[in-house]
């Protein structure tokens, strides 16, 4: 399947004269795990606002699911789901009814729901952890939680903004095995967002790379496999150009 | 399929179930209800003094309980109106922002709901806790003044609490928006709760010293004409009732006194003639109208403000 999904056109975000993206254009296809990959600062999480309608474009427009993000924010969330990076809980009630509360605001019921939360929980790795107060939930804990979050409304799209931050690199091979999972099993299409080469390269099919807010290149990591080039070799390259360039 | 409560709903459950939870609403339910045992006990002591059978308010017995002190602690009317801003300010003051530090604020605009539905769903479930509280408490202080004067209200006077409590839920509800309009134009709670406590002082202390100040530099000199007074009286009236604490009291006065027949100066002609009788309980609501439009318009701009502010707000995570 290669039917656009996520369209970005022309996509620019200006805060004052400070340009944070810069006429971005970008299409991911259904399907696709997608790499975003750049330094901190570089873009990656305004761009995400922008495609959920967090934040509005200085000029230019996001199409997910052929809606526009700025004037149908509403449609795109029913499809979309997004881990915010640092993503807070309500510390007093308990892992389960964070998730629970996210079920109703999806209008599931609460029959469906709670069997959900049961299974989702076990697919993180939350397993019997669920009673316990959010507040109460290590750094880790709350990231597994919250792509817990991010399922339980059964998405087409997931958008994960520096998902693994705070997990265990135990936790970060299941992360990436249970992304795996995901796109082959359940045929959701995931933008991974990340200054992490290794976790990207070993998650995603396709990867572009942002700096300043600008993206740089494109990169499909299969047909960079044959020619047996290196992520990083590329990564490397391009960052020293845009250093040179800015002496 | 419907068998799912809207998101709308869900937030207002949620939202009332953390109020209620939360230590502030028992700090604050605790401090209202000494005010209430406070007023009561003022009222009934008040009660002994005699009556001065030519009172026009006397029919009105039972009402006096809301409005009578014996001077050692203020009316129930007007520990609301002191009060009350204090139940709106702590229920709203944190309402967004507190959300956006902990990072909730993001993953709830991820759910596919409408942005004025959260500042809607907030504002509702503040309000009906707001409500329910004063409704219980002025039942209660009803109920115990049945006990103790053992006169039961009449329908006029049952209605007349009703409508106090609904002019001092629209009054605390100007303070919820207000407090809830700062929650959103400030990241930190303690600041968006030191404004609207500002703003409260400003209006119950400083603003009526103002005003004083104002009238004694303006008042019109002892040869000035009846028609100079008059406009001169309007004048400090108007600038009175840009605070809404003002506008309050007065509202509740009305209502709450059924002689009082205008709020505003009155002309020998307008008085000449008049028999001092109660006024009928429609008769009073449009005598305090023109104060009730006042709260709302009020209310009205701080929540159309806010949600100015919060619609096209970039909302970060943390
Ligand atoms: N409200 C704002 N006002 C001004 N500049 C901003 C604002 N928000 C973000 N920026 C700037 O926009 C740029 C891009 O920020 P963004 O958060 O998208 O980076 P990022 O790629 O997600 O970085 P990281 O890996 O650290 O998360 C940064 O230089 C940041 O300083
Ligand atoms: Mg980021």
């Amino acid at each position: 399947m290669s039917d656009p999904i996520i369209v970005l056109n022309d996509l620019t975000k200006k805060y004052g004269d400070y340009t944070a993206v810069d006429h971005v254009n970008l299409t991911i296809n259904q399907g696709d795990v997608f790499g975003m990959l750049g330094p901190n600062g570089a873009g990656k999480s305004t761009t995400i606002l922008m495609m959920l309608g967090l934040t509005e474009p200085t000029s230019g427009n996001v199409e997910i699911c052929g809606f526009n993000s700025t004037t149908h924010p509403i449609d795109v969330k029913r499809k979309v789901g997004y881990l915010p990076e640092d993503v807070g809980f309500y510390d007093n009630i308990t892992g389960i009814e964070n998730l629970r509360y996210t079920a109703q605001l999806n209008g599931i019921p609460t029959a469906k729901a709670n069997i959900k939360i049961e299974q989702l929980l076990k697919r993180v790795g939350l397993e019997g952890q669920g009673e316990k107060k959010a507040g109460k939930y290590s750094r880790g804990m709350r990231q597994r939680l919250g792509l817990a979050d991010v399922l339980i409304k059964d998405p087409q799209i997931i958008i994960l903004d520096e998902p693994t931050s705070g997990i265990d690199p135990a936790g970060v091979v299941e992360f990436i095995n249970l992304i795996h999972e995901l796109s082959e099993k359940d045929g959701l299409t995931i933008l991974f967002s990340s200054h992490i080469l290794d976790q990207v390269q070993k998650a995603c099919q396709r990867v572009v790379l942002f700096n300043k807010g600008q993206l740089l290149a494109e990169i499909d990591l299969a047909e960079m496999k044959e020619k047996g080039e290196d992520l990083s070799d590329i990564y490397s390259q391009y960052f020293e150009e845009g250093g040179k360039k800015h002496e | 399929m419907n068998n799912t409560i809207s998101p709308f709903w869900v937030i207002v459950n949620k939202e009332i179930a953390d109020h209620l939870k939360s230590w502030r609403f028992l700090i604050l339910l605790f401090i209202l209800l000494l005010t209430c045992m406070g007023s009561l006990y003022s009222a009934l002591h008040g009660f002994k003094t005699p009556i001065k059978s030519e009172d026009p308010n006397n029919a009105f017995f039972f009402l006096k309980l809301f409005t009578v002190s014996d001077g050692s602690l203020p009316s129930f009317a007007i520990f609301i109106s002191f009060l009350g801003p204090l139940l709106g300010i702590g229920l709203g003051f944190d309402l967004i922002n507190t959300e956006q530090n902990k990072g909730t604020l993001s993953r709830l605009l991820s759910q596919p709901i409408h942005r004025d539905c959260i500042i809607n769903a907030k504002f509702l479930a503040a309000l009906s806790v707001i409500s329910i509280l004063f409704f219980a408490l002025s039942f209660l202080v009803m109920g115990f003044g049945l006990l103790y004067i053992g006169i039961p209200p009449t329908a006029s006077e049952f209605w007349r609490v009703v409508f106090f409590d609904l002019v001092s839920i629209l009054y605390v509800a100007f303070w919820l928006n207000l407090s809830i309009l700062f929650s959103v134009c400030f990241t930190q709670p303690a600041t968006s709760a030191l404004s609207s406590i500002a703003i409260w002082l400003f209006f119950s202390i400083f603003y009526p010293m103002i005003i004083h100040l104002v009238a004694h530099a303006t008042s019109p000199s002892e040869m000035a004409t009846p028609h100079e007074i008059y406009h001169f009286q309007e004048f400090i009236m108007s600038l009175l009732q840009l605070s809404p604490s003002e506008l309050f009291n007065e509202a509740t006065t009305t209502l709450l006194m059924p002689s009082v027949r205008s709020l505003g100066p009155l002309t020998m002609q307008q008085v000449q003639g008049a028999i001092p009788g109660p006024l009928p309980l429609g008769q009073s609501i449009l005598v305090a109208w023109p104060q009730l439009t006042g709260l709302i318009a009020a209310t009205v701009i701080c929540f159309a403000l806010s949600y100015f502010l919060f619609m096209r707000r970039e909302v970060r995570s943390r």
